[in-house]
């Protein structure tokens, strides 16, 4: 946490000073750092450590278009999962031999890259589909209405088996046919830099997954800095002012809203490939409320903040509460405790233990996090100062007023 | 001893420094106003009096206690309440309810009931308007519920933030006059207004904040006739 | 170099007036905060709109910028019934406005403040943002140019990069006026500018609408300090409960007898 410590130093010692140009520094020199390590430290071994942040990277792009939707715009979206399953459901409909057993008979086989631009526009499609009607609507019944979005997707997929194969799921999608040099400078061959073939390897998912959220985090900071970045802010600001400075408040969200579709399709559909599995139960509610959790943790609005946050959460959810209970045994025993480790009578032994207590950690962190950083951990200014400092005297009046709110 | 002393107080917004060395007392009985030009510090001397914001240095006595670094909450229960600029009033909520909140950490509900009517009695026209909410009155009916809400937590001291801000001019006149029959009754007002003339007229004594400082102090008379004030605040 | 240059062409017909309020009514459920309104604003005059708190004036303005259509009646500007018309059409026609209780896009730089206000005067599209065209750099370069402008118009220059809400409250109020600029208005609304003004703030305020006039903008304000309604203003509207009891110049006004005892007094 030392680097935390030295960022918010910087940070409030001089507001002048950025700390996002040194966090997108160390977040580049890990990702490419990272793969070297894990193979190294494991002597080869490391396909999985790569695999997994690989699955990360579909968590901080999720993050990342949420991100748009709440952090830039102000709106609630409860059900960001939804457009999640909506792009992985299109890559299996479109990148398997699932529709032969579907009423269309026919299975279609489109190319990874072309599934994946496909499931960004489809969720995108929904998200202006769902959004027309209801952004219209302010803050808590927006959260409403989208958390029961969120709801009905994951149980049409589930309920329309005659298509989905309903909790079965879809299985064997494609592997995306890849470059064979994505595998890493010791996948062998030179000659094969040229060559397509069709080469599995999480390094290339890696590779790929690293691209992607670069090139998405350009264009989303392009979006943040522009005429339309701006317009969301002064609709998250103060939508009736917006209004009267000419932003069509409407359209204006609706944007919004099917940008961050955009990035959760997308993101879904890359989910998809790798898994090379889809099935309702992946897309609850929990998967909205983790990726919510990962913005607000990180630092609500600012991209490295988000990224720090969803890298974090992740951890925490995937690697480290799973790990728990063998830890706990492993304490016990060598702590002379060796005979809570079995089950016996009522106690179910403390590895199953902790397993049933492992979302009470998951809260206690979350709470002491939020206790100890408020505004996130890499926080966008905003925040910051709505958090901490004071209100210049003499600024504010009420907004209580007869005749506008009569 | 004055009811309230402020000593060499200062105050800090971050790095900025908004008061310095502000030593003001009110005194039972009396109308003191505090007047300046907007950002002089008028609105934070009240924040801190009222334990929004802590002093970093001097100190700040009620009554006798040390109110220095007591908690908001606290210092309302001693007596000490605020108007508010810009009034506040929980605008989806009754008339009759928004006074009632003033009387929150009141227990003599006989106590209440009458200062309910002696606030009526000064407010003919919210009687008018017991169960209208508070957002669909007029600018001035709210001016007049925030006063009457500070009223109905039976204040040792009433502090009010503009209370002429926003009104046509012919309420301006009846807001002041209120001004004097709640000091009539007692009560001693630390008054912060922009509007300097009317304050100098009903103040015993005013404060001139420039800046963060006190630069100038005197009967409201002595204020009203000095020069400097005049060209300064009084747009003569 | 003019900073204001109103936008779109005016359109030829009814020069004299632009703005015609024609028996506007405004109802909330029963109440009928505006009725039966009309007036007419000039191009190029300072009118002014008084009458007591309620009496219905921040309504009327929110009738014109579309924020509550009117109930009854016709807003003509530019000789084009606008009425019922959304807020931000009524901002691309070129009416802007400022608020009585100052809304500002508080977490947001003055510069960006102003920046916004150009939304409608700019086209870069979603593509344009994404990939940053030279369009969008240019226009990018030509907005952040424009804003600075607007920003020493009104004499705020040295707190372009200051969040809205740190500004004191005179610079904030003078923030409105050059956000409502930037969408290069015809006629430039102001609800109580000189609300919570020292005597000093009112008369440089006055001077600010004087080089606003000069750039060719109507103003239309509603405003309750005298000094500044009768120093600046060629045309007054008093309203009292909703209806129009006067209209005319300042020296009718002041002796009008129920104008005198609806909202000024005998102070006054």
């Amino acid at each position: 946490m030392t680097i935390f410590r030295t960022i918010r130093k910087v940070w409030e010692t001089d507001p002048r000073v950025d700390p996002n140009p040194l966090v997108y520094t160390i977040l580049t020199l890990g990702a490419i750092l990272y793969p070297v390590w894990a193979q190294v430290s494991t002597g080869g071994q490391g396909d999985f450590l790569i695999s997994v942040l690989a699955d990360a990277g579909v968590y901080i792009l999720l993050a990342v278009g949420l991100n748009v939707v709440v952090g830039f715009a102000g709106l609630l979206d409860l059900g960001y999962a939804a457009f999640f399953a909506i792009g992985a459901y299109t890559y299996a409909f479109l990148a398997s031999d699932h529709l032969v057993v579907t009423p269309l008979h026919e299975a279609i086989h489109l190319p990874f890259w072309i599934v994946l631009f496909i499931g960004l526009f489809v969720a995108a499609a929904f998200g202006l589909i769902l959004g027309a009607p209801t952004l219209r609507l302010r803050g808590d019944y927006l959260a409403i209405v989208t958390l029961g979005f969120g709801e009905i997707v994951p149980r049409i997929f589930r309920n329309v088996s005659a298509w989905t194969s309903g909790v079965n799921g879809i299985s064997a999608l494609d592997k995306p046919v890849l470059p064979v040099w994505l595998n890493g400078p010791w996948s062998g061959d030179p000659l094969a830099l040229v060559q397509n073939f069709k080469i599995i390897s999480p390094m290339a998912f890696y590779v790929v997954m690293v691209l992607l959220l670069g090139i998405s985090i350009v264009l989303v900071n392009n979006l943040r800095k522009s005429r339309v970045g701006r317009a969301w802010m002064a609709v998250r600001e103060d939508e009736v002012a917006a209004a009267a400075m000419g932003v069509n408040t409407v359209r204006i969200k609706l944007l919004a809203f099917a940008i961050g579709a955009a990035f959760s399709g997308f993101a879904g559909s890359f989910y998809g490939a790798k898994l090379s599995l889809v099935s309702p139960e992946n897309f609850g509610f929990s998967v909205s409320i983790t990726i919510l959790v990962m913005i607000v943790l990180g630092g609500m609005g600012n991209i490295p903040g988000v990224i720090v946050g969803s890298l974090l959460i992740y951890w925490i959810t995937f690697l480290f509460l799973p790990a728990l209970p063998p830890l706990a045994e492993g304490w016990a025993t060598s702590l002379g405790l060796g005979s809570l480790v079995p089950p016996e009578g009522d106690w179910p032994g403390i590895g199953q233990e902790v397993q049933r207590l492992k979302f009470l950690f998951f809260g206690i962190i979350l709470v002491l996090t939020m206790l100890l950083r408020p505004q996130g951990l890499i926080p966008s200014r905003v925040r910051q100062q709505e958090l901490t400092k004071g209100v210049h005297e003499d600024t504010t009046i009420e907004d209580v007023n007869a005749e506008t709110t009569a | 001893m004055a009811l309230l002393e402020l000593k060499g107080v200062d105050a800090l917004y971050g790095r900025v420094r908004a008061l310095r060395g502000v030593t003001i007392d009110v005194d039972q009985g009396e109308v003191v106003a505090l007047i300046g030009s907007n950002g002089a510090g008028k609105t934070t001397t009240l924040r801190t009096i009222s334990g929004l914001m802590h002093p970093p240095s001097g100190s700040i006595t009620f009554d006798g206690k040390d109110i220095t670094r007591m908690a908001a909450h606290n210092i309302v229960g001693l007596g000490i309440c605020q108007s508010p600029e810009g009034r506040r009033l929980f605008a989806r909520m009754q008339v009759i309810d928004n006074l009632r909140m003033g009387a929150f950490l009141r227990k003599d509900a006989a106590g209440v009931q009458k200062d309910m009517e002696r606030v009526f009695e000064l407010f003919p026209r919210l009687k008018e308007r017991t169960t209208q909410l508070a957002g669909t009155l007029s600018g001035g009916e709210q001016q007049m519920l925030a006063i009457g809400r500070a009223l109905m937590s039976k204040p040792k001291l009433l502090m009010l933030d503009e209370p002429s801000l926003g009104l046509a001019p012919i309420l301006v006149e009846t807001i002041f006059q209120i001004v004097r029959e709640i000091n009539a009754q007692g009560i001693p007002i630390l008054l912060v207004e922009q509007n300097a003339h009317k304050a100098l007229e009903v103040a015993h004594r005013a404060y001139v904040l420039e800046t963060g400082s006190i630069v100038k102090s005197g009967s409201g008379k002595e204020l009203l006739d000095s020069p400097d004030v005049q060209r300064a605040y009084l747009g003569i | 170099m003019s900073v204001t240059t109103a936008a779109p062409p005016t359109a030829p017909t009814a020069q004299d007036h632009i703005l015609k309020i024609e028996h506007v009514t405004k109802r909330f459920g029963g109440l009928v905060a505006v009725d039966d309104v009309s007036f007419d604003v000039k191009r190029g005059e300072v009118f002014a709109l008084i009458g007591p708190n309620g009496a219905g004036k921040t309504t009327l303005f929110n009738s014109i910028t579309g924020i509550f259509p009117p109930s009854e009646g016709r807003v003509v500007f530019n000789g084009r019934d606008i009425a019922g018309a959304k807020p931000h059409q009524a901002a691309s026609l070129g009416i802007a406005r400022t608020f009585q209780n100052i809304r500002l896009f508080e977490y947001m730089s003055a510069l960006d403040n102003v920046r916004v206000g150009q939304h409608c005067r700019t086209n870069s599209k979603l593509w344009d943002s994404l990939f940053k065209t030279p369009h969008e750099r240019r226009e990018e370069h030509a907005i952040t140019e424009r804003a600075m402008e607007l920003l020493t118009f009104v004499g705020i220059q040295a707190h372009a990069e200051n969040y809205a809400r740190n500004l004191a409250y005179g610079q904030q109020r003078r923030l409105e006026i050059a956000r409502a600029l930037a969408t290069r208005p015809q006629l430039l609304l102001l609800d109580e500018p000189a609300a919570g003004f020292t005597p000093q703030e009112k008369v440089e305020l006055m001077r600010l609408v004087d080089k606003i006039l000069a750039e060719g903008i109507t103003v239309f304000l509603i405003e309750h300090d005298m000094k500044v309604v009768m120093g600046i203003s060629r045309n007054i509207a008093v309203l009292d409960h909703g209806e129009l009891i006067a209209l005319g110049p300042p020296e009718v006004i002041r002796k009008d007898q129920r104008v005198i005892e609806a909202y000024l007094g005998k102070g006054a």
